[in-house]
This record gives structure tokens, sequence and C-alpha cells, in this order.
């Protein structure tokens, strides 16, 4: 676990989903982080951290999107990314992606500054919630890059066990994937949805009437089913939801 | 013999077996079990960390210095008296089982568990020169009765239930009633065993390791088949690829630890066979004759990557493809050629070519599941990231065969219009701000959306995006 010091600011990593689908959780991310005394910079030059195609094998595309985002955090800042999946990538593939080349040194130290949200939240921060929502029952999502990229597993959910009225169950098929996996949704569109299907039977079991999951992928893919089939639950991602009880959003 | 040239159709395969609700529920239940088993085995973490980084440095060890074990494995082997034979190709290992068999005038063998051997398509070839292999795995032998291949490289008939088998019992093998006692089971099929172990001409075996050190086979089993079909008959013929060998005996008791545990969830396996030699004088059992066929079939060229090179440190212990949410829910069939799951989808385009099985390094959600449990810490996503991006642009000629054959222009196009939205700030601004105008206009049946919204509904572009609320709220100012 990195303890490092508090810093004054941080820079905000939006990611491509988020800008475009889900704003709002990256909003409250910033909102969060501003709450706890931080100056909180977007960079307006960001945009993806190139995932989709260092995944699909176009590796000189991945670099070329991923130099844009070196570029666009200049500072030594820590860089505060609202998902674990983006954040695994450029924390664990940045460094071998520029392996050779001379942006190498500035990958790594890039990387070095990278921390998904509920980590910095939770390692960095040490914030201290104060739910002052109505009696909910939740479940958590998490991505398999966040447990197995990023390596965040207990801070998510250390956070949503510090919210007073907040029940989280837990679902014994959590760290299963939920079949998202980028083009393989559609490239493996059946066996996507058999998993997708599988994970939305997993959460509806636990009762839960929300799902909160910290990254948005995961989200469109799980609450998208959920709709479709007309499931009980929604799903929120963790900054929302944290925001909303917290601040009354 | 294996001319393989079929282009896998994993879709049109995973079609079926997502509609045989039956497979679903006995793969679902079978993997939940041996999950739950595996878990249990390595509750301590800094236990199975560091055993797990023993059987990785081992395996690791080996592969550095493969040539040269290769050469003591063969010298120390032949001091044995065991016979040690090359195969190039798969053909050229059928053909030097078949003609050792020939030459001792065998026409029945025995079989003890063995993927190589699947691998090599050796009972087709066999029984194609008059010679009848009998399957003396349990679970071999079911699938063998069943006209199948195995689904799972240690549990080969995972995919069937007690009723299939005991349907199948009662279909083929003569005056046998229909039960599902597995007890019974379990007894037709070694009554019928018992008899072709003690008419056989020759065992054929596969190889855990291979120590060359001391040049003995070491073979891992539970049902006592494998040691049955090792000393029973007057001939032995071990087969194995050329990547099992180990270094020296001290090398074992990691691995034997990591493989059972991996695979089954049992602290040990029930019989740990070590072969060293054929029968010397004055003992009362063993073959006359033991062979081992050391076989490459594409190993040394995954050998002479030095990423791609992990992949054989594979123990095939399974515990990737028991943990696979893609293989847990279509089963091994689906993947059509002899290794399944994750470790197959690595090892499959590598040994056949990626322009024959290059859709399966995408079969995949890069979950990372496989390389948490995988025992010798292969890191299967990241390898299959460089089979996928080896399929669109090689990165040095004759690297993995077949690379380049997924180079299509319109994907090329795809990404190159992918990097020019992401990589150009000012683009991004113009072109995110059309797609949030125009996005929510696609119909669902566009291509590609087609797929997602066949059990989703489709996503919404919001009225604003992050970076227009960033700057609204004053978030941009550096
Ligand atoms: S890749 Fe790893 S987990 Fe899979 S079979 Fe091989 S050793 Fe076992």
């Amino acid at each position: 676990m990195s303890k490092q010091p508090r810093p004054e600011s941080v820079y905000f990593f939006g990611t491509c989903l988020i800008d475009l689908f889900y704003p709002a959780a990256g909003l409250a991310g910033m909102e969060l982080l501003k709450r706890e005394g931080l100056k909180v910079v977007f960079p307006p030059k960001q945009t993806c951290c190139g995932q989709p195609a260092r995944n699909n094998g176009y590796q000189d595309e991945a670099r070329k999107v991923a130099r844009l985002q070196l570029d666009s955090f200049p500072g030594d800042w820590p860089i505060v990314v609202p998902s674990g999946s983006c954040a695994g990538m450029m924390k664990t593939h940045y460094p071998e992606m520029f392996e050779g080349t001379p942006d190498h040194d500035r990958a790594q130290a890039f990387s070095a500054r990278v921390f998904e949200l509920t980590e910095f939240l939770v390692d960095v921060l040490g914030v201290k919630l104060e739910d002052k929502g109505q009696p909910v029952t939740i479940t958590w999502h998490p991505s398999c890059h966040s447990q197995r990229e990023a390596g965040v597993v207990e801070q998510p959910k250390s956070l949503l066990r510090q919210l007073s009225n907040v029940t989280l169950i837990e679902n014994p098929r959590e760290k299963e994937c939920c079949g998202f996996g980028g083009a393989f949704a559609v490239r493996q569109a059946e066996i996507s949805a058999a998993m997708v299907t599988d994970k939305v039977a997993s959460i509806e079991e636990t009762g839960a009437t929300s799902v909160v999951s910290g990254d948005c992928g995961c989200l469109m893919n799980i609450t998208g089913a959920a709709e479709k089939a007309k499931k009980g639950f929604k799903g929120r991602h963790i900054a929302e939801f944290i925001l909303e009880r917290c601040h009354g959003g | 013999m294996v001319a393989e040239t079929k282009k896998l159709e994993f879709g049109a395969k995973a079609h079926v077996a997502l509609n045989d609700p039956k497979l679903r529920a006995n793969f679902r239940r079978a993997m939940d079990g041996l999950m739950t088993k595996r878990a249990a085995q390595f509750a301590d973490v800094a236990e199975w960390t560091s055993l797990r980084a023993r059987g990785a440095a081992v395996r690791a060890n080996a592969l550095a210095k493969l040539p040269e074990l290769l050469e003591q494995l063969e010298a120390n082997c032949r001091k044995n008296g065991i016979q040690v034979h090359w195969a190039e190709t798969t053909a050229e290992a059928n053909a030097i089982v078949l003609g050792i068999l020939e030459a001792a005038g065998a026409k029945t063998v025995i079989k003890g568990k063995s993927m190589v051997t699947e691998e090599m398509h050796l009972n087709a070839h066999l029984e194609k020169h008059g010679i009848t292999p009998v399957e003396s795995d349990l679970g071999e032998y079911i699938i063998q009765l069943a006209g199948e291949a195995p689904s799972h490289i240690v549990m080969p008939c995972i995919h069937k239930n007690k009723a299939e088998i005991a349907e199948l019992f009662h279909d083929k093998i003569a005056g046998q009633a229909y039960t599902e006692n597995v007890d019974e089971l379990t007894a037709a099929a070694r009554a019928a065993l018992r008899g072709a172990f003690a008419g056989a001409d020759a065992g054929i075996s596969g190889v855990n390791f291979a120590v060359a050190e001391t040049g003995t086979l070491v073979l891992i089993e539970n049902e006592g088949n494998g040691r049955l079909s090792t000393t029973l008959p007057p001939l032995h013929i071990a087969v194995t690829g050329i990547e099992k060998v180990l270094e020296k005996l001290d090398d074992v008791p990691p691995l034997l630890s990591l493989l059972p545990r991996s695979a089954t969830g049992q602290p040990i396996t029930t019989y740990v066979n070590m072969i060293s030699s054929p029968r010397k004088e004055g003992e009362k059992d063993g073959p006359k004759a033991v062979h081992l066929v050391l076989l490459d079939n594409g190993r040394s060229r995954v050998h002479g990557d030095t990423e791609l090179r992990d992949t054989l440190r594979c123990i095939r212990c399974a515990a990737c493809m028991n943990h696979c949410p893609v293989y847990t829910r279509v089963g091994g069939h689906t993947y059509s050629f002899t290794y399944p799951g994750p470790i197959g989808k690595l090892l499959t385009p590598q040994l056949e070519g990626l322009d024959c099985a290059g859709d399966q390094p995408h079969a995949s959600t890069l979950c990372r599941a496989c390389a948490d449990v995988c025992p010798v810490k292969i890191p299967i996503p990241d390898l299959l990231v460089r089979l996928r991006t080896e399929s669109v642009r090689p990165t040095s000629p004759g690297a993995v065969k077949g690379a380049g054959s997924a180079t299509s222009a319109t994907e090329t196009l795809g990404w190159k219009g992918w990097t020019l939205l992401y990589a150009s700030p000012l683009v991004y601004r113009i072109g995110t701000r059309m797609l949030g105008w125009f996005g929510n206009l696609m119909p669902s049946s566009a291509p590609m959306l087609k797929q997602w919204t066949s059990v989703r509904t489709k996503p919404k572009f919001a009225p604003k995006s992050l970076h227009e609320l960033a700057r609204e709220k004053g978030f941009c100012d550096e």
C-alpha cells in the first residue's frame, strides 16, 4: 500500500467512457477530492488511456494515444483515475509499452503517479465518510482490472463500510468477470451475453437494490443487461454514490 | 495425423455450447467445486506466494537451459537403458510410436492419460494401422467409448454427468445394465480395463516431468492406471513435449505440490511414478523396454521468443481453465483443438498458427483470473495481447506461425480513425461533441450495437461531456 504525503493538488483523468457516457461519475470524483481540500485539475488535452487499441493488438496506435496522456499531465502531482481498468492500464502497461523508446522514463514516472480513485481516497487521503443518506442495501462489483491489474481490492469496500446506513451484501460471485472485455462484448457477443446474464442474476440474488462499481465499462454492461431484463436493481459509480450519501449530491 | 487446416469457428461452436443447458450446468457445477477445493489448498497466501515463486523459477530455469538439459536428459536416459527418440512434427512422432510397436509385433496398446498423444491424434493413427489403443484413465476411457475428444486437460469427461455416463455404458459395454450408481459404473469400467491391461502388448503414457540430471520420467496420477500401463506390458513408450524437462530431482517437489493442488484441490496425487529404466536383471516387474519420444511440434519456435517462451512453463494443471469465465461457459470442445481454455488460447495459435487458430486469443476478456491462479505464473493475458498484436502486425518475420494473418483493411482503418480521434485534443473535442449530438440517434440494429443490444439496452451519450462539465465547474484551469 502506497503511503505518501497528502498533496495539495491532484490531476484528474476522466476516462473516455466517463467523458461521453457517465460524466456525472467523473464530476463526483472531482467533487470528492475537492471536498477533501485539494486543488483538482482536469487537463483539457486528455482523452483516453489507450487500452482499447492495446488490448486489440494495435500497439502503435495505443502508444500514440498514450503519449498524448503523458504530455497532458506535466506536473508531478498524483493522477487520480475513477476507473480501475484505466488505472491498471496506466500503472502496469505504460512502462512496458514504451520500453526501448525515448518516452520510457517519463512513462515510468507517469505510472508511479497514477492512483485509482478509491485507492487514493483511502490510502493517501485516509478519508472519513459521514453517511447522511437513507438506509439502503447494496452490493459491490469490482472490475477484473481493478482487482487484478491495479491491485485495488479492499479500498472501495472499506469506503462503503464506512457508510453507516449502507448495508453491503457480498456477492459470492463478485470476482467473476461480467463479460464486458471491450471488443469481446461484440466479437464474442454470445459468450459475453451469457456472462453478463449470469452476473446480473448473481447480483439479483443478493437482494441489493443497487450495484456499486468503480468502473463504467462494467456498469454499462451490467446495468444495460439489468435494464433490458427489467431487473429491480440500479447501478452506480462509487464516486457518485459516496458523494450523494455524504454531501447530498 | 494432424494436417489441421481447419479455421476455427469458435463463435459457432460457442453458440451450440451456450444453448445446451445440460452442458452449462455440468460445467458450472464441476468448476465451482474445483475452484472451491483449490482455494482451500492455498488459503495460506504466504505459502502460496513462495511455493509459486519456486515453481515458476524452476520452470523458467529449465526453459532457459532447454537445449543443454534435453541433451543431458537424452544421455542419462540412454545410460539408464531408456531409448530416446526425437520428433519434429506430430506426424514424425506418430511414425516413431508406430514403428516401435510394429517392431515389437504389438497389436494392442493400453494407454495412460496423455495430452500430447491427443495433440498427435495418436489413437486414430494407430487404429488406421491395425493397432487397438485402449484408454485406461477412467475419464479418457469414457470419452473413448463416446468417440469424443477430451474437453478438459485433467478431467477429460468433465462435460458429462452421471446420467450421460450411465447411458453410455449401457449402450457400449456388453451386458451392462443402466445404472447411475457411481460404484457400479466404476466397477464396470474396471472390469473391462483389467482385461485390457492383462492382454496389452505395450503401454503408452505421457510424462509430467522429465528429470535431466537423473534421466527419470515422473508421472503422477490418481487411479493406478498409469502405473499399470507402464509396468504390466513388456513394452512402455512414454511421449512428451520437449518442454517438460526439469534440471534436477530437487526441482520436482515444488511442482508435485503445486500441480495436484491447483488441478483438483488434492494435497497430493495417489500415485507418483518415477521411471528410470526398463526391468533390470532379477527384477520381478516392469517392461523389458522403455522408449521416450520427445516431441517438438513448434515448441522450439515458441522457445525462440523470449517473451512467448513463458507459455512453455505450463505444467498442465488446468487451474486456468477451471477459473476462466469463458471456458466454464462453453467447455473444452468449443476450442476445437487439443488444449482448451486460457492455456489453449495461448498454446494452440503458437503450435498450429495464427492463420488457423487466430480467433482464440480474442476469446478472452483479459480478466486475468487465469494469471491469478497459474502456479507457474504464466502471464497469460499479456501473452494473449502479444498474439493479438502478432496477428495484425508481426514484430519479426517468422516469430509466430501465421503472424499478420488477421490484417484487415477495415479494421486497420477503424483503428486509424480511433487514433485520429484520441491522439489529438482538437479532433477529440470536435469529434466527441458530434458523437454526443448524433450518437444517440444510432439505431440498435447498427453493426456492433446489434451485438451489444442483444441482451442490453443501448448506452446513452450524456448531454454534456465531462470535458464540458469540468470546464464549466472550473476544474480545467492549470
Ligand atoms: S497455464 Fe498455468 S494454470 Fe494453466 S494449465 Fe498451465 S500451469 Fe496450469
